[in-house]
């Protein structure tokens, strides 16, 4: 296979990281596939390029626009998530309502911007390097460099800080962690916020990788990203990583060798038989069945 | 002793008075092509009917078995294609392709059941999901069968007896109601059999129905296969109506829009498929002068229904605790007469 390939698959694959990281995070302690994620995605890139057009400068519009929907992933569990929890629902329930959520968010975008593709600025100089014959984009750098800083700060946050623990111990046992004095609605909160920040800033590199931008965007990426998430063991930061650079290089591989069509299926098609090899996917753990 | 019998003569005379409506509203529905000649409404009665009966099948597995499948557009599809193929190319009968089609279809959901034996949870629904988008990415780049992207056009419509089956004359809204009440006794039987007791002791306690004695695997791999058999069924039927198929027939959105009416009706039940394919189905036409802000409605509704109605609108306990048949009941007695 390609370098060429290989690289570019890893540079997309990083977006699909830190997308996948966000149902990563909330799978790990509420249990649950927050299907209203791509749409949490396609939100952060196209609320993003509306700040974009006020005109008052690039990167206030970016911070701006990955603070919003940080705040709409926190309104989404405090409206609609948190009572669903006090109720103990069941997560089949919850599903649902992500998938509700998503539909909301996604037309609501539609009504607002129209559903065609809208020109995303790039980011990064418009010029291509070549290193031991790969061509590189500064694009491509500029996408790699960002993820692999926020991967290593949402790594740190997890492992090193104090809410962090917090979120440990909620996964651990949410009953317990309750118990100890850990103010767990705060601390889903939270994650939503993680995962809604992580989401923004893919959006915003991707739509800046490919130029564009619009509120269906969210449907493959995040299905695909989904897929990432389980691939690498969900509930698992590094297996996210893991999932994503995967998913990428493999997609980026079947398009050029198989043919475009297969770029939106392949990831699939390595899933299941990942799946089927080790069913809690690479680095997940095995959930013990206590009876 | 008394008040028993008159509670039981009440519930005879409620069951009674339940048959009898249900009874006119299944003639009220085949008269409706007779009476209403209005295209527009039968179409849209028709498509509630062609949800109930993918609703059905979905239930066997969520609502029954109580396994999570985002990836019955699937089998929809495949049985849409095949029969579709089957009867352009060869130039089959309909009713011969649909029955190769349900072949088929039950093939694969006995090849997506078998991941069952190690999944569970979400990693069982992304599997589902998976199959959704392959059979999707299948049907490009199979070009030479499946006509590719372009999708089949002037798909035929079945006959019977010489009479082709039309919309304009009723015939296919007749098929498929028939096919949906078929559909609905069968699984009306299914819910009270042996195999469906099992299926719902599945869901209940996994662990526990191992204990005593089912066949999880089994029975879990069998409602795989039972609900892509009724999902191929209306895939074959369904696109004789459309007269048009190609891969963003069967997309992901039909998935969940098939999960979301097992749900918001209530699962395990027959008669929350009805109201809740009602509900989805015929919310989005009624606000078609909202345009785009209808399925912005239609989310608020999935997400309002789970808050506040989480067993969906026609779910509540079974009445029936332990549903036994005539005999194992008959059974028991003699086994409690012997002190057994």
């Amino acid at each position: 296979m390609g370098i060429q390939q290989i690289f570019n698959g890893v540079t997309i694959g990083m977006s699909y990281a830190l997308i996948a990281v966000g149902y990563s995070l909330v799978f790990g302690i509420l249990r649950l596939v927050n299907f209203s994620h791509g749409s949490v995605y396609a939100f952060g890139a196209t609320i993003t390029l509306y700040l974009i057009s006020f005109n008052f400068g690039i990167m206030p519009a970016i911070i701006a626009g990955i603070i919003l929907t940080g705040l709409l992933n926190i309104l989404i569990d405090k409206a609609a998530m948190e009572p669903l929890r006090k109720q103990g629902a069941a997560s089949i329930t919850s599903l649902i309502t992500t998938i509700g959520i998503s539909n909301i968010l996604t037309n609501l975008l539609i009504v607002r911007f129209g559903s065609q593709r809208r020109q995303f600025p790039s980011l990064f100089p418009d010029k291509t390097m070549n290193l031991l014959g790969v061509d590189i984009q500064y694009t491509q750098i500029g996408m790699l460099l960002i993820s692999l800083v926020l991967m290593v700060i949402l790594v740190l946050v997890v492992n090193k800080t104090k809410i962090g623990l917090a979120m440990r111990a909620s996964e651990q046992n949410m009953k317990a962690a309750k118990l100890m004095g850990i103010n767990v609605n705060f601390v889903v909160s939270f994650t939503f916020l993680l995962g809604g920040i992580s989401a923004a800033i893919a959006g915003v590199l991707v739509s800046s990788y490919y130029g564009m931008a619009y509120p269906n965007m969210g449907y493959v990426s995040g299905l695909k990203a989904f897929a990432a998430a389980v691939l690498g063991g969900i509930g698992s930061l590094p297996g996210s990583i893991i999932g994503g650079v995967l998913v990428g290089i493999s997609e980026s591989a079947a398009a050029t060798y198989l043919g475009s069509e297969f770029r939106d299926s392949v990831a699939f098609i390595i899933l299941i038989v990942v799946l089927i090899i080790r069913p809690n996917g690479l680095l997940g753990k095995k959930e013990i069945e206590k009876v | 002793m008394r008040k028993d019998n008159i509670a039981k003569s009440k519930l005879t005379q409620l069951n009674n008075v339940k048959s009898i409506l249900i009874g006119v509203i299944i003639i009220g529905l085949f008269l409706v092509p007779f009476v209403n000649t209005n295209n527009y409404y039968l179409n849209i009665i028709n498509k509630v009917l062609i949800y109930i009966i993918m609703a059905l099948g979905l239930n066997i597995l969520v609502g029954y078995t109580g396994l999570v499948s985002l990836g019955q557009a699937g089998f929809v599809a495949i049985g849409a294609y095949t029969t579709t193929i089957l009867t352009t190319r060869l130039d089959m009968n309909f009713f011969i392709a649909t029955f190769i089609a349900l072949i088929i279809a039950a093939a694969f959901g006995l090849l997506l059941g078998l991941p069952t034996l190690r999944l569970i949870g979400p990693y069982l629904t992304i599997v589902t999901l998976g199959f959704g988008e392959i059979i999707r990415t299948i049907i490009i780049i199979w070009a030479p069968v499946t006509n590719g992207p372009l999708g089949i056009r002037n798909i035929p419509r079945p006959s019977l007896f010489g009479i082709e089956l039309t919309m304009n004359n009723g015939g296919l809204y007749i098929l498929t109601l028939v096919s949906m009440l078929l559909v609905m006794l069968f699984c009306h039987q299914l819910y009270k059999s042996k195999t469906g007791r099992a299926m719902r002791a599945i869901k209940q306690d996994h662990t526990a129905s191992i204990m005593m004695g089912i066949n999880t695997t089994y029975y879990k791999v069998l409602s795989f296969v039972l609900a892509a058999i009724i999902c191929a069924l209306v895939g074959s039927i369904y696109s004789t109506q459309l007269g048009y198929i190609d891969q963003n027939t069967f997309t992901f959105d039909m998935s969940t829009m098939i999960l979301s009416i097992v749900i918001l009706g209530g699962m395990g039940t027959i008669r929350g498929m009805v109201l809740g394919s009602a509900v989805l189905v015929v919310l989005p036409e009624l606000s078609r002068s909202l345009m785009d802000y209808r399925f912005v409605l239609y989310g608020l509704v999935l997400v309002l229904m789970m808050r506040f109605r989480p067993q969906g609108l026609l779910g509540w306990r079974d009445s029936s605790p332990y549903p036994l048949s005539e005999k194992a009941k008959e059974t028991m007695d003699f086994q409690g007469k012997r002190g057994v």
